[in-house]
């Protein structure tokens, strides 16, 4: 065990304090973050703030341990919160976000046009970007609402936690970039030798596009990318809006891991990439660590003490206990060295460690708890 | 193809799918040594860009290349090949249209990033054909040069809809190459020499959405193939003693005269402050365990075998998946 201790990640300070209304928590898939963000909302809500969480993709028993029952995109009460604050909670629908933009921005043809082209419908369905984008998006509308005074963010299961970050500068980058421009500009190419190297570029592509996926697909396209283009040219600028809120004091990154390596690798990750993008980080918290009542006992004394019991052939029931310690305690060194590995690389970045429970959350006693050993 | 006594025989395409967490990378893994054992050829693939295999092998990131990566017990090898989206593109061009130059031009340009990116179900079509022809590929002497692949999928949420490609494609193209194409493809994925397998932990989400993933695809004409039960802990106590500490009747005192026999004892002469930690450690282990035997109970109605793959108390390293691998091939998975 190293003899460097990371700083206590003091959550009921960040929780309690006016000046934090935006709490994202990120991190790989299956670290429990959505457990994380349920918790901490309840945890603010009971001490007296006004709060929203977003959730995106909630296991079903945690979405009801929430009282949450549809995708309805639409902050609900949480009933049985103790105390003066309020909690709600709402889950993303991603499609119904996008449809709403499309909606608001255009005329009642237009976003017809839009939303039955197989071009939106994969975008706004599929494409890997779009969830991350329209929680951004969400979290957007919900901090200009101006109803809430804590916003905590769940952030979707990306294949890396770094998607979350990318995404919505990716998909601006689509909606606003060359290519969409090539597409959309045909009609424009005249005489002027730019327009007609835009014309060339545009020629090549509808020719290959043509040959490959058929003209329909190309035509498809086309409307797709004019109609949307006409709608909101400025995308990019949106994404580029919910960036610079995530950067603003008052926000805070909380990265959830597991103690195990891929978990603690992305948590790595992720926190250089905060760095560099100047966004603040509150902490790390590590979920489901194993450690044992008995901590005192290592593995070694343990699993020697079960060997001379056995040897001897006495205490079988205490052999069985000390063997079964001793496997548990080197599940914990284990867990251990990972964490150390994120700490040496990061030691300034406090830390909050959650004990694997033995069962899993089903109601808002167990948020509770995770909430309390969470601020422990 | 060599006699071998596996729930699998005649399977050659192995699709790995199971939730963020569960092991899917380190299953697919074992699983491609343990096919390779005894002097065979198994090409293991990864789609989602996150070199992955190359972490678990402990390899620099692998390029859009097969190469070979590793032994298998007996002799045997295997190869790996992460696909890249956009290179496999380009290949799909150069294979069927002749469209080397161009396609380049074309990548700079980002139409192929676009076209890869939000044309519906053209990745997946990418990605999935890329196996299917290694799946099918023969050697100049007409045999196959691969005698299984085990592909690394997406996350089991997504594994129907990744899979049932030509449904994917439906509203990009309804005729044409693409829709050809994705036709084969289709025909590859369901054939009975494919099987899905998913990967979970004895955990109620993973266990969940293990059975919504089989009846999505079982829904989709597509074959699910056996569940892998990953980081299985041993119950380690007869359930006798785990019923008593689970009742409040375990033998606290017995545990305490067995701890100062062992020499183990807190202070002077007595170890019952030692004994009561460890029986609050039995107690919790044994309500862990009942909550992992429902969870079985769960998956056995999902009428697919099964196969318990250890905890590795040392972490995923290369030892750990030989030592997966071998535990695969005992229990007739390969």
């Amino acid at each position: 065990m190293s003899a460097r201790k990371p700083p206590a990640l003091r959550i009921d300070a960040i929780l309690d304090d006016p000046a934090t209304r935006i709490i994202v928590c990120c991190g790989s898939g299956g670290v429990g973050k959505t457990t994380t963000a349920a918790a901490l909302g309840l945890r603010a809500a009971e001490q007296g703030r006004t709060v929203v969480v977003l959730t995106v993709d909630p296991a079903r028993r945690l979405a009801q341990s929430l009282g949450l029952t549809e995708l309805d995109n639409t902050p609900r009460p949480v009933e049985g919160i103790t105390g003066e604050g309020t909690l709600h909670a709402m889950m993303l629908d991603m499609k119904r976000t996008f449809d709403e933009i499309i909606e608001a921005h255009a005329d009642p043809e237009r976003a017809r046009m839009i939303l039955t082209n197989p071009f939106y419908q994969s975008l706004s369905s599929s494409f890997s970007g779009t969830q991350e984008y329209m929680a951004m998006e969400k979290l957007g509308q919900l901090r200009r609402s101006g109803e809430w005074d804590l916003i905590i963010v769940d952030t979707p299961p990306s294949r890396s936690a770094l998607d979350f970050l990318d995404a919505p500068e990716r998909l601006g980058r689509f909606l606003d970039g060359k290519l969409i421009r090539v597409l959309s500009a045909p009609a424009k190419a005249g005489g002027r030798s730019a327009f007609k190297l835009l014309n060339a570029g545009f020629g090549l592509v509808a020719g290959m596009l043509t040959k490959v996926l058929g003209a329909q697909v190309l035509k498809d396209l086309q409307t797709f990318v004019s109609a949307l283009d006409a709608v909101f040219g400025g995308f990019r600028q949106r994404a580029e809006q919910t960036y610079r809120l995530l950067q603003a004091p008052g926000t805070a990154f909380l990265v959830v891991a597991a103690p195990e390596r891929d978990a603690m690798r992305e948590a790595s990750y992720f926190v250089e990439r905060l760095a560099e993008e100047r966004m603040p980080l509150a902490g790390l918290v590590v979920n489901r660590a194993h450690v044992s009542p008995a901590g005192a006992l290592s593995a070694t004394r343990s699993a020697a003490a079960a060997e001379d019991l056995e040897a001897r052939g006495e205490h079988e029931l205490t052999a069985a206990v000390l063997r079964l310690h001793a496997g548990r305690m080197q599940l914990g060194a284990r867990e251990h060295r990972e964490r150390d590995h994120f700490v040496s690389a990061h030691p300034t970045v406090p830390l909050a460690q959650v004990p694997a429970l033995p069962v899993d959350v089903h109601d808002l006693t167990g948020l509770r708890e995770i909430g309390a050993l969470l601020a422990t | 193809m060599s006699a071998r006594d596996s729930d699998w025989d005649g399977v050659r395409l192995h699709i790995v799918t199971g939730k963020g967490g569960t092991g899917k990378t380190t299953v697919a893994a074992s699983l491609a040594l343990a096919l390779a054992a005894g002097g065979r050829k198994v090409l293991l693939v990864e789609v989602e860009g996150r070199q992955g295999i190359a972490q678990v092998f402990a390899l620099p990131p692998l390029p859009y290349e097969e190469r070979r990566i590793a032994v298998a017990p007996g002799g045997g090898d295997v190869y790996a090949l992460a696909i890249d989206p956009e290179e496999a593109m380009l290949e799909y061009l150069e294979m069927f249209y002749g469209l080397r130059r161009a396609g380049r031009a074309l990548t700079r340009m980002g139409v192929i990033d676009f076209a890869t990116t939000i044309a519906p179900g053209l990745r997946d079509v990418l990605v999935t054909g890329k196996t299917s022809e290694a799946v099918r590929r023969r050697a100049k002497n007409g045999r196959r040069v691969y005698d299984a692949v085990v592909l690394d999928a997406p996350p089991t949420g997504r594994i129907a809809r990744f899979l049932n490609v030509t449904h994917e494609v439906a509203g990009l193209a309804r005729v044409g190459p693409i829709k050809h194409h994705a036709d084969l493809v289709r025909g590859v994925m369901a054939s009975p020499e494919t099987a899905v397998h998913f990967v979970t932990l004895l955990e109620e989400m993973p266990v969940q959405e293990t059975i919504d993933g089989v009846a999505e695809l079982r829904a989709a004409g597509l074959p699910p193939g056996g569940v892998f039960i990953n980081m299985v802990r041993p119950a380690g106590l007869p359930d006798s003693y785990l019923d008593a500490a689970l009742e409040g009747r375990f033998d606290v005192a017995e545990l305490a005269l067995g701890l100062k026999a062992a020499g183990l004892a807190d202070g002077p002469g007595d170890a019952s402050a030692t004994a009561e930690a460890l029986a609050a450690e039995v107690a919790e282990h044994a309500r862990r365990m009942r909550l992992e035997g429902a969870e079985r109970r769960t998956l056995a109605e999902v009428g697919l075998p099964r196969y318990e793959l250890p905890l590795l108390a040392d972490g995923v390293d290369l030892t750990g998946l030989y030592e997966l691998s071998e535990s695969m091939t005992t229990q007739g998975a390969a």
